[in-house]
């Protein structure tokens, strides 16, 4: 690790899609073990943040580093810097097409280059603890929301990242599975797993966060420890937005 | 009357000409199995290069998308005439020295190889690109990305179309007697230059009509089950 010491760490980062800028100028740090929540309306750029992060979407200014590495711009090995960062995504995005156990091993198998039995060991262990085992023969059709989630989830741990960036992932769930998925989260948290985490779930960001951060219209308008953020915010639109989130009945 | 139906229907002629119109026929089935394996490899080359979104690969991009459009402007019989003519005459390396059945095979190939690589790159782009992102998102690369992730369910979706050119391609292999192959077609005309009855192509019709009618069936119910598949998910 060099630098001053973050995990991840993110200075003036940009992003414009067309004449819309979404990103505008994003400073943030994301110690080793820490788990950050972003919160903020739809629109604010918390998934574009998770993507440009994640490489899938090409910064337009400021740079991002992990471990001091930077990984992005031009030049970058993005294949070598996606197999440290693990990405869950709102509509699970499973390869429909393959069973829950290939959909697990591979990338471990193509890009680790782990032998079948190897592969298939981990994701056993994996699906094992999030209570799927029974379904590794299953195609994703055949799974509930909550449980092709899971598997999603599955998915990204089978590489043993760094860091596991969650954008939204029980937005598109039903409310009585919100909980089968927001438990594994929990378990990872308590577990050190580094994650950065894209949310409507205020009490479940209130409780598992190290660090909130609040984004408006592109910037980062307030972050702190949850606490402060849910009892005091100072920004007056870190206020407003509280107040509509409570006023919804999410908080 | 009975001059119709002796000119197409003679048993007579329906006998005597049969052995030869079957092994022309055989000729062409042959060739339509070698073709269809071709034009699959050849589409799928075509359709990633048309699809490649790289800017160092730009030209190559160019010219395939001028050769799909060119090739699939062309009439087979022309085509066919050309390549099965041209090339030996030409004396063009390697094309030159090829016998006529594999001319036609290269002619059906550039032919048709034109038309499945549009099916081939519209079953690709149909693939939501939340899947491309998934498999990248894992440190998968562009080309694993695409062969395991994108491909596979890109070609279930377009067996239905790729059938539907299949069956142009099993019905343009009788396009080939143009250039001396001895198919269905040219074995027929032979029979009914000498004896001046049609009745061999009636059977060679039938031939085509036995081969190609099943598979229009199948792949009409592909699609009508595609459609339902489709319905219901809305």
């Amino acid at each position: 690790m060099t630098g001053d010491g973050h995990f991840l760490e993110l200075r003036g980062v940009e992003k414009r899609f067309g004449d819309n800028l979404v990103l505008r100028g994003i400073d943030m740090d994301v110690g080793e073990h820490a788990v950050v929540s972003l919160i903020g309306g739809s629109g604010s750029g918390k998934s574009t943040l998770l993507r440009c992060i994640n490489a899938l979407e090409p910064v337009d200014a400021g740079t991002i580093r992990v471990e001091g590495q930077l990984v992005s711009g031009p030049g970058v090995d993005v294949d070598r810097h996606r197999r440290d960062v693990g990405i869950v995504f709102q509509s699970f995005n499973l390869f429909p097409h393959m069973s829950v156990l290939q959909n697990v091993t591979l990338a471990p198998r193509q890009v680790l280059k782990l032998s079948k039995q190897d592969a298939e060991a981990r994701a056993d262990k994996l699906l094992e603890r999030v209570g799927l085992v029974a379904k590794r023969g299953d195609y994703p059709d055949s799974l509930s929301g909550g449980q092709q989630q899971r598997v999603a989830i599955v998915r990204a741990l089978a590489m043993q990242p760094k860091l596991m960036l969650l954008d939204e992932i029980t937005s598109a769930l039903d409310p009585e599975l919100v909980a089968e998925v927001l438990n594994i989260v929990r378990e990872l948290a308590h577990e050190g797993m580094t994650m950065l985490l894209a949310t409507h779930e205020m009490s479940f960001c209130r409780e598992v966060s190290s660090l909130v951060c609040f984004l408006d219209n592109g910037l980062i308008c307030e972050q702190g420890p949850p606490e402060q953020i849910f009892t005091e915010p100072t920004n007056p639109r870190t206020q407003a937005f509280l107040k509509r989130i409570i006023a919804a009945g999410r908080l | 009357m009975e001059q119709f139906f002796n000119t197409f229907f003679s048993w007579e002629h329906f006998r005597e000409s049969l052995p030869s119109v079957l092994r022309g026929f055989a000729t062409n089935l042959s060739l339509m199995f070698v073709a269809e394996a071709c034009v699959l490899v050849w589409g799928l080359v075509l359709a990633l290069l048309r699809g490649a979104r790289s800017r160092a690969l730009a030209p190559v991009r160019w010219l395939a998308i001028g050769y799909i459009d060119l090739f699939r402007a062309i009439p087979g019989l022309v085509l066919i005439y050309m390549i099965g003519f041209g090339l030996p005459i030409a004396q063009v390396p390697v094309f030159g020295d090829f016998s006529q059945y594999q001319l036609a095979v290269l002619a059906l190939t550039i032919l048709y190889g034109a038309y499945v690589a549009e099916v081939y790159r519209a079953g690709i782009e149909s693939i939501h690109w939340s899947q491309t992102a998934a498999a990248r998102s894992l440190g998968l690369s562009q080309g694993k990305t695409m062969r395991f992730v994108v491909l596979p369910q890109a070609v279930r979706r377009v067996i239905p179309p790729l059938l539907n050119d299949f069956i142009g391609l099993q019905k343009d292999t009788a396009l080939i007697g143009v250039i001396g192959v001895l198919d269905g077609f040219r074995r027929a005309q032979i029979y009914a230059g000498s004896e001046f009855n049609l009745t061999p192509f009636t059977s060679l019709a039938l031939c085509f009509v036995v081969l190609t009618f099943p598979m229009t069936r199948f792949t009409d119910r592909l699609l009508k089950r595609d459609q339902q598949r489709l319905a219901a998910r809305r």
